[in-house]
């Protein structure tokens, strides 16, 4: 696959490591030359290129119209959104993804048609709060264009899967607990048979709409 | 300037600046409401009334930051009228293709400049915003 990561700070530099490390071919598009060289010598020249991945010419020069992927994670919401837009509309590129650095515009986002997107700060929000106050859904990805949302969350004691097998629960239209992990025992699949516990781990795959429902099922707020 | 024009002529205009010292070029008799904050962040522009507004212009020096409040104003707030400034004439033809008006100022002023120096009549907006495709090829 040929994957063109635009913003080559932390984010761009390690995802675009990893790629290489596949076998991938991969292009970091960064326009502050001092970066552009640090990475040069870490990934590679041939894998960067100095340049402001926002302007139709670097996107031309870089290849848009050929990529099977490109990644804006840059730390700017605004440019991480025209960069995915043009490659999409201009370039007909299949897949655009973006980091989010403000999980406000996960919205605009969404309405401009960039359904795959990472926000770090929302996944790091959720967390810090699920520090501070257990039970919460941690999201852990989307699938399916944004649709299925797949969230973590650790069982308190209020939850009311506690004591209970998964084919007792009243679980939310389309909800799967597919997996979970207890200390001990490790991780293990879940079928209808499996009884839940105080601290079990449960990872589910869960329709966008209903993750709230969800929540309130195996993670009651604080009353 | 634009919001002290539309100002003026009896319109409502509410500015919304990132940087409260670029207002005094305002002058201090100016009718205009301000809002201090960024053009991307929805309360602020919800605190500015976006709800409520005919017309929406996105006017920074980011083409980037212009295009992507443009777009929260017609996509999310359903506003009206639209105008971004875009000074990269490229960027500006791919938005306009997306149903979009951008105003290219480096065209604008070049095309009319060009009319003014060879006695001509001065254009539509359009036809100078096409100007750019000269810078395409």
């Amino acid at each position: 696959m040929y994957l063109i990561i635009v913003g080559g700070g932390n984010v761009g530099l390690q995802l675009a490591k990893r790629l290489l490390q596949n076998g991938h071919e991969v292009l970091v598009v960064e326009r502050d030359p001092q970066t552009a060289n640090r990475l040069a010598t870490q990934i590679g020249e041939e894998n960067v290129t100095l340049g402001d991945g926002c302007e139709m010419a670097t996107q031309q020069d870089c290849g848009f119209g050929r990529a099977d992927v490109v990644i804006a994670v840059t730390g700017e919401d605004e440019d991480n959104l025209i960069v995915c837009q043009m490659a999409k509309t201009v370039w007909s590129v299949k897949r655009a993804l973006a980091r989010i650095n403000d999980p406000s515009h996960e919205e605009i986002f969404k309405q401009v048609g960039i359904d795959e997107t990472v926000s770090a700060t929302g996944i790091i929000y959720s967390m810090l709060e699920q520090q501070i106050t257990p039970d919460v859904l941690i999201p852990v990805g989307t699938l399916a264009r944004g649709d299925h949302e797949v969230v973590e969350v650790e069982l308190g004691p209020r939850s009311k899967a506690v004591g209970k097998r998964r084919s007792e629960l009243d679980l939310p239209n389309g909800t799967h607990i597919v997996w979970f992990y207890r200390e001990q025992f490790g991780g293990h699949t879940v079928d209808d048979q499996t009884t839940f516990a105080v601290g079990d781990t449960l990872v589910a795959i869960v329709p966008r709409a209903s993750a709230e429902a969800l929540r309130r099922k195996l993670a009651p707020p604080v009353t | 300037m634009l919001s002290l024009e539309l100002a003026h002529e009896g319109h409502e205009v509410t500015i919304i600046e990132m940087n409260p010292s670029a207002l005094r070029r305002l002058g201090r008799d100016h009718k205009c409401r301000v809002v201090i904050g960024s053009g991307l962040d929805s309360d602020v522009l919800e605190s500015a009334g976006i709800q409520e507004a005919d017309a929406f212009f996105a006017l920074t020096r980011g083409d980037n930051t212009n295009l992507m409040s443009a777009q929260i104003a017609k996509l999310r707030y359903r506003v009206a009228k639209v105008c971004v400034k875009v000074a990269d004439p490229r960027r500006a033809e791919a938005y306009r293709n997306l149903g979009y008006f951008c105003i290219t100022p480096s065209a604008l002023t070049a095309g009319m400049m060009r009319d003014w120096i060879l006695g001509r009549e001065y254009e539509k907006i359009d036809t100078y915003n096409k100007l750019s495709d000269v810078l395409k090829s």
